[in-house]
């Protein structure tokens, strides 16, 4: 039942809007709304009842195993919520003066040397609020950079094709044409390919490593003086982070231009969607082309550095300063991990996959790169399994739902059928793990003696599977009253 | 302290499994050479108990303040329910909808935000979510142009927050599109109809920076009759008693955007906030960000799953409408939980009362000697005070007492003088209204008749 189904003609919380209606005859008649919005009319607690009741239709990390690949659902821990919450946070305009938010800066300024030192940039700037954003940011800066030296013939980004969708779709808001490189058998970036890719007209390079397959990009430093020789740049997409935090920093890879995902590897909430929080850290050469606003320290006062100090910035990504709330929670992430906490973070991220990538394999599960190690997480391949029963990857994914766990990610890379993208995270532990192992070994048994039962999953949601097809074509995105 | 569960024998136990001696043998196929030291620039960690007294002790000497800025983020009472629900894990800490079966109630809930958020600007469709309300005026400018196919150009009123102007331009400034900056009248504080052909949009914003609430009918038919599209950037709130976009002119706006703070996020130094996006049916596919479809299950039962995916960059990649993946979910889910509990009636309170609350302060103070009103035009709570002496002063010696006096114009419209941007919303007493005003006197006179009143705090310099 949908609220609005809820509503009854006249009912009200009385409790959350003011006693009375105050006139606002000043407002002359044609400027003003004729017939009231459809907003549902219901009391206080019909309105908790009903979403809570639909808070409980939901998996997520408090409640299930998550072991969605390339997104880092892992526990968020509940002190950085509520310290992100403290009151004084959440009623500080963004418009008042520094004065009123020292301690907030002083934050903030300490986020920006944190994220510096685990990823070895030069500078930080924390403003953009999600890790697209970020890529938006970190590409805009490497068009400033090549633009500022008049060398403005560059036109196109490389993406391996393994990249995340992000990483075209970015390029080209940024204005450039993307090119495609193609991964080799042992799930590198193809370097024969890549050296016959790059040129005059090379601007840059977006790369993730360890990448979406699951594999450390062995050859990582022949591609930074590839790309390097050619006058491109090199972009560091952070989406996965988490397997080598503590353990490798991106800018002794040699990246030039680098964002984070705080909401996977600093664990702060997915939300359902968002908000993240994608800041951007750069070497020396790129530090002027920052987006704004960042925090300053000078002598102990804090203050943000904007349009004035910072005169080659790409420029505001937001009205303000980007999510506040987020990158208070991340900040208080890190500060609880500290520099061992970190350090360990990337070990068990990496223990945890790796071993459930073992058991897999010897559970006669078909691993992608079998022959690598796994990086924070690893692909299994259901092409056997489809072949011989006619089951999915997707009909596994659902299955799994049955058996009381998150799907991994499906489908994705693309360039391995029938997959599974599958990361556990540090912070779940072995037991699970083995739980979820004998989850797909319970299904894959399932699927040879009877594959329409996993076909037909789920069935122990609050719905059975949806009608994908039906929901794009006979769109229905809005509730109109009968 | 990191939150790792595994016990010395679990690790044992499972590197004994993987065939390896040691964690670090795991990392073997990385070059030793990359591998980095110690953080020594990052402090041990900390138990809860410290930083919770760490981050207390900053929260308490930061304070609070009697605020009366406005300016694009507005104060507002947030029900207790709304994030006591909203920060509940199961919808804290789930993910994207990619499971539909096991994700129904985000998606249920995003599919009723969509539903609110149409009806409140009066359009047909809306997506769920996009980050803010300036880069959703982005999003929009880059969605008019694709849909306009013809032209690249888009009409920019100076009404619009300099802020939003400046995002924008950071934004789409790669994508040959060119901003043309629109003016207003100095009377009313509203834009002039501008002599422009060849145009693919024309943002109206309603109420625009200055409060003034523009004459959205005769922009809207305006832009119309010229070929363009119209945008309206809009405050939700006011539109429980203002004309929704839809319902601009005679055809109404083709896309209406803007920043979602007002319903439910606290104003947190800045965010997370929410951008949201409604447009006609006709533009659905070029609508970024993600939306949700209402469909049924194997068994006909109704359900709700992500849709149209097929516009966006995991499906698309570089022929996508736009990069964005995350979103503002969880801000969505508390306006949706916030507008349930205050209902058509008590959002039509709730801005009534700011309006008020407003009019009654711009009146009070336009009593003091010297200051006065800029503009004649119709206000949706916020005005434009010229003040007779420097606004950064003022604003300062507010702030000693312990008061956000508002946002100084000066920098970003010199042509107004010395202006002052000042709002009172609903949660603003007649004791709060009264304390400002007797404060603006007293500064005013003190500074007319005497000295400068002594700084006690360092200068603020910089200007956002």
């Amino acid at each position: 039942m949908l609220i609005f189904e809820h509503s009854q003609p006249k009912r009200r919380s009385a409790a959350q809007a003011p006693a009375t209606l105050a006139a606002c005859d000043d407002i002359p008649s044609r400027l003003r709304r004729k017939a009231p919005p459809l907003l549902p009319e219901v009391s206080e607690m019909d309105a908790v009842r009903h979403y809570t009741r639909l808070s409980q239709k939901n998996f997520s990390i408090d409640t299930h195993f998550y072991p969605l690949g390339s997104c880092t659902m892992k526990y968020n821990p509940r002190a950085c919520n509520q310290l992100a919450m403290l009151p004084q946070l959440l009623a500080r305009h963004p418009m008042s003066s520094e004065n009123t938010g020292q301690g907030f800066l002083a934050s903030m300024f300490d986020l920006q040397e944190m994220l510096k030192e685990v990823t070895g940039m030069a500078a930080v700037s924390l403003t953009p609020m999600a890790g697209a954003q970020g890529e938006f940011a970190g590409v805009a800066m490497i068009r400033a950079y090549h633009d500022a030296r008049g060398d403005t013939a560059r036109s196109e980004i490389l993406v391996p094709d393994a990249a995340h969708g992000t990483n075209p779709a970015t390029a080209v808001m940024c204005g450039y044409t993307v090119r495609e490189i193609p991964t080799d058998s042992d799930g590198n970036v193809d370097l024969a390919a890549l050296k016959a890719a790059v040129g005059p007209q090379t601007a840059g390079l977006m790369l993730t490593n360890p990448s979406t397959l699951g594999v450390f990009e062995k050859s990582i430093q022949d591609i930074q003086r590839i790309v390097h020789e050619a006058g491109g740049l090199l972009y560091y997409d952070g989406a996965n982070l988490n397997a080598i935090l503590g353990r490798v920093k991106p800018g002794d890879m040699g990246f030039d231009v680098i964002h984070l995902n705080l909401h996977k590897t600093f664990s702060t909430p997915h939300g359902g969607g968002g908000p993240g929080a994608g800041p951007v850290g750069v070497s020396l050469r790129l530090e002027p082309f920052l987006p704004i606003p960042m925090v300053a320290n000078e002598e102990g006062r804090y203050r943000w550095l904007t349009e004035q100090d910072r005169p080659h910035s790409i420029g505001r990504l937001s009205a303000f300063m980007g999510n506040a709330g987020v990158l208070l929670r991340a900040y208080v992430y890190g500060r609880m991990l500290g520099a061992e906490g970190m350090h360990r973070v990337a070990e068990f991220a990496t223990l945890n996959a790796n071993y459930l990538m073992v058991e897999l394999a010897q559970a006669g599960f078909d691993v992608a790169f079998a022959k690598r190690r796994a990086s924070h997480e690893f692909i299994i391949t259901l092409k056997k399994l489809k072949d011989e029963t006619g089951v999915t990857a997707m009909d596994v994914a659902k299955r799994l739902l049955d058996k009381g766990f998150h799907a991994p990610t499906t489908y994705f890379p693309m360039l391995v059928q029938e997959c599974l993208l599958i990361e556990p995270t540090e912070t779940e532990s072995k037991q699970t793990l083995d739980a979820f192992i004998a989850a797909l070994k319970e299904i894959r048994d399932e699927a040879y003696s009877q594959p329409e039962l996993v076909k037909g999953a789920p069935y122990s949601m609050p719905v059975r599977r949806l009608d994908d097809v039906k929901a794009a074509r006979e769109l229905d995105l809005v509730w109109q009253p009968s | 302290m990191p939150f790792i569960p595994h016990t010395e024998e679990d690790i044992q136990v499972m590197l004994a499994r993987i065939g390896v001696s040691s964690i670090d043998d795991l990392f073997d196929e990385i070059p030793p050479e990359l591998r980095s030291g110690q953080l020594s620039g990052i402090a041990p960690g900390m138990v809860e108990m410290d930083i919770s007294r760490l981050m207390t002790e900053r929260a308490e000497a930061d304070g609070r303040f009697l605020n009366f800025s406005g300016a694009g983020a507005y104060e507002h009472h947030i029900p207790a329910a709304v994030w006591q629900i909203a920060t509940r894990g199961e919808f804290y800490s789930a993910y994207t909808p990619y499971q539909a079966e096991a994700s129904q109630g985000t998606l249920q809930l995003l599919y009723e935000f969509q539903t609110m958020m149409a009806s409140l600007t009066g359009m047909d469709v809306a997506n769920a979510s996009l980050y803010d309300g300036a880069s959703g005026l982005a999003e929009a400018v880059l969605m008019a142009v694709r849909a306009h196919k013809t032209s690249r150009r888009v009409l920019m009123p100076k009404t619009v927050h300099p802020l939003y102007r400046r995002v924008v331009d950071s934004i789409v400034r790669h994508q040959k599109i060119e901003l043309v900056e629109l003016d207003y009248d100095p009377a009313q504080g509203i834009t002039t109809l501008p002599e422009e052909k060849d145009f693919a949009a024309l943002i109206i914003p309603q109420p625009n920076f200055f409060g003034c609430l523009e004459e959205v009918d005769t922009l809207t038919d305006w832009a119309h009759s010229q070929g363009g599209l119209v945008i309206g950037l809009v405050n939700p709130l006011a539109l429980a008693l203002l004309t929704p976009p839809g319902q601009w002119g005679s055809k109404g706006a083709d896309i209406a955007v803007g920043e979602g703070q007002p319903l439910g996020s606290p104003l947190s130094s800045g965010g997370p906030y929410f951008g949201f996006m409604c447009c006609k049916q006709a533009l659905v596919r070029q609508m970024p960000g993600r939306i949700i479809g209402r469909t049924v299950d194997l068994d006909g039962k109704p359900g709700f799953a992500l849709t149209l995916q097929a516009r966006e960059q995991h499906i698309r990649r570089a022929k996508a409408t736009s990069n964005i993946c995350s979103n503002q979910g969880l801000m969505a889910t508390a306006a949706t939980i916030h507008m349930a509990l205050l209902g058509p009636d008590g959002l039509e309170r709730v801005a009534a009362a700011c309006h008020a609350n407003t009019v009654t302060l711009a009146d009070k103070l336009c009593a003091i000697p010297g200051v006065k009103r800029v503009f004649a035009q119709t206000i949706f709570h916020e005005a434009v005070l010229k003040l007779p002496i420097p606004v950064a002063d003022v604003l300062r010696a507010m702030e000693v007492q312990g008061i956000v006096g508002g946002f100084d114009l000066t920098p970003y419209y010199p042509e107004l003088g010395q202006a002052l941007l000042v709002c009172a919303t609903e949660t603003r007493t007649a004791a709060d209204l009264q304390k400002y005003t007797e404060q603006l006197e007293r500064i005013v006179s003190r500074r007319s008749s005497g000295p400068t009143c002594t700084k006690l705090v360092p200068t603020a310099t910089s200007k956002w």
